[in-house]
């Protein structure tokens, strides 16, 4: 084939530049785009990072909420929820679960006594296929307005200034209302006794398209109990798996779950703000646990409760937070399956 | 040439087909689409994380379908010869980088789909669609998986850093056709320019 002349060298040192500026700005974009340009963005790597600031990280496992066993039961759905989604979970029937009762703590040996915070990941599965995953906790609201804040305070909490934790209250309002909740609420004795709230907003989509502002609690069966703490410190380390392991062997445990739905104008953004009380609740049916199986063998422990995982008729709504979880469980749930070795499997020895 | 039907057996391809062409810049656009929402729901908390992984899983099969379809087409039709003057170390990192480009556009997306699958997420594509999961629960492979991901991601973005300047310095340095081979989408003009 005869070719177009080739250019003078001076034109081929124009066209060399030309090239390199080419590939210098792609590769620059890539790299902005992927934060090596903006030291201050949040990452989901910080988030993960700010559990552990000072320590060492739990190898092998969740980097919070570190401490859990694991249950498997149903959700047994009594037909009410289909007027609020279409989600298969609410048509009326029993779909398999598997979960985990945790500790909100970066340390899975931590002292049961001293967790303030006690959770549940869910996860249900229905026979279309779907899932619907959820991570719960026993606070009415959550702790901070954004994940910005919760990223402050998680700095504020490592700091070793004495008036970082003020300093941090007096810049987040809502936090003070939070740990007013962790110092006056009742302790109990028992993850039977706990009460566990999504917090966050999602959207329902029922049957003929419409969309419903919710949230969730599950409200547990068995009545609850309070007890100090300084007599709960006495019941050993582990106090709360040895008594739901107890507690499973005289029957199932139960919660109901209760659909809370927003009236219009209600914000939906910020967990931290609870809805007023008279808000319109709708009992969908119960959780009912019936096997509870320590996590180092578990059903539960490769398991990631991704609050994003929702099934079609359950979206997220415009709360930041479950897209800043799933970001941040997915990264703790890379590191701790790259380090498994560090959290042997007891009963077969070998994973599944 | 009275009679092109005549001739035209014995012309030498110098372009790739309007579909091979076609095909080419589409994906070029998904997969560099693709590789800058990897790099950046990877490194955000944002809401925007999650719609970037509502858009990555099915460009990443949309990527799969069409790469098997190119690789189909290409083989069917072939490719251009590389100019016969180009040194045989060009020639040799042409064809082990079309090697490597090929093999990655289609293991990125398996790989993607077995390392969620080996993490247990569903595969959903859109809302009520979702793909079986090709591996069991299992967090070695997972591992295994996301560090095949991860790095080979860093691979492909350079390769196709390479390729661009390699195209690049064809088209402005060297001006041998090779460029104009998969320059244009267009249906006419299927001889080179320079012809």
């Amino acid at each position: 084939m005869p070719e177009a002349p080739r250019p003078t060298p001076r034109n081929a040192l124009g066209s060399l530049v030309l090239i390199a500026a080419v590939v210098a700005f792609a590769a620059a974009a890539f790299a902005y785009t992927g934060g090596w340009f903006s030291p201050n963005r949040l990452t989901p790597q910080k988030l993960v990072d700010g559990f552990d600031l000072g320590t060492a990280p739990p190898l092998g496992h969740r980097r919070n909420h570190a401490k859990g066993i694991c249950f498997t039961g149903v959700f047994e759905a009594n037909g009410a929820g289909t007027e609020l989604s279409k989600a298969q979970v609410f048509a009326k029937g029993q779909y398999p679960v598997v979960g985990r009762f945790n500790l909100g703590t970066p340390d899975p040996n931590a002292d049961d006594a001293k967790v303030r915070v006690r959770g549940l990941g869910v996860m249900i599965s229905t026979p279309d296929g779907q899932e619907w995953r959820m991570a719960m906790i026993d606070p009415p609201f959550f702790t901070v307005s954004t994940p910005e804040a919760f990223h402050a305070l998680q700095i504020a909490s490592a700091s070793k200034e004495p008036d970082a934790m003020a300093k941090f209250a007096d810049a987040n309002p809502e936090f003070k209302a939070f740990a007013a909740w962790a110092k006056s609420a009742p302790w109990t004795g028992s993850y039977a006794e706990e009460p566990y709230n999504s917090l966050d907003s999602f959207i329902f989509t029922d049957s003929s398209g419409n969309d419903h502002a919710v949230r969730w609690s599950l409200a547990p069966a068995a009545q609850p109990v309070p007890v100090s703490p300084e007599e709960l410190a006495k019941r050993g380390p582990n106090f709360l798996e040895t008594e739901i392991t107890d507690r499973i062997k005289s029957g199932p445990l139960r919660w109901t779950m209760q659909v809370t739905v927003a009236n219009p104008g209600d914000q939906t953004a910020d967990p931290s703000k609870a809805w007023p009380d008279d808000r319109r609740k709708i009992e969908v049916g119960s959780l009912i646990v019936d096997r509870i199986e320590p996590e180092a063998d578990g059903p539960c422990r490769d398991i990631n409760f991704d609050p994003t995982v929702l099934p079609n008729g359950i979206r997220v709504s415009d709360d930041p937070f479950p897209a800043a979880r799933s970001s941040a469980y997915r990264v703790s749930y890379d590191r701790r399956t790259a380090e498994e070795k560090d959290y042997p499997r007891t009963a077969t020895g070998t994973a599944q | 040439m009275t009679n092109i039907q005549r001739v035209r057996p014995r012309t030498i391809i110098h372009r790739f087909t309007p579909l091979q062409r076609t095909l080419h810049w589409v994906m070029a656009v998904c997969i560099l689409t693709m590789l800058f929402i990897g790099v950046g729901m990877a490194s955000t908390v944002a809401p925007k994380y999650l719609t970037l992984v509502d858009i990555h899983k099915p460009l990443g099969i949309a990527i799969l379908i069409l790469a098997v379809i190119r690789l189909a087409v290409r083989l069917r039709y072939g490719a251009p010869a590389l100019p016969l003057d180009l040194p045989e170390p060009m020639k040799l990192a042409a064809y082990l980088s079309h090697y490597a480009l090929y093999a990655l556009m289609i293991a990125m997306p398996l790989i993607g789909w077995a390392m969620l699958s080996a993490a247990g997420y569903p595969v959903v594509l859109w809302p009520g669609v979702w793909l079986p999961q090709i591996l069991p629960l299992n967090p070695s492979l997972h591992t295994a998986l996301w560090n095949a991901h991860f790095y080979l991601a860093f691979l492909f973005f350079a390769l196709i850093l390479m390729h661009v300047a390699a195209a690049l310095f064809h088209a402005l340095i060297r001006r041998d056709g090779v460029f104009e081979a998969m320059a244009s989408v267009s249906t006419h003009a299927e001889t080179a320019p320079a012809e």
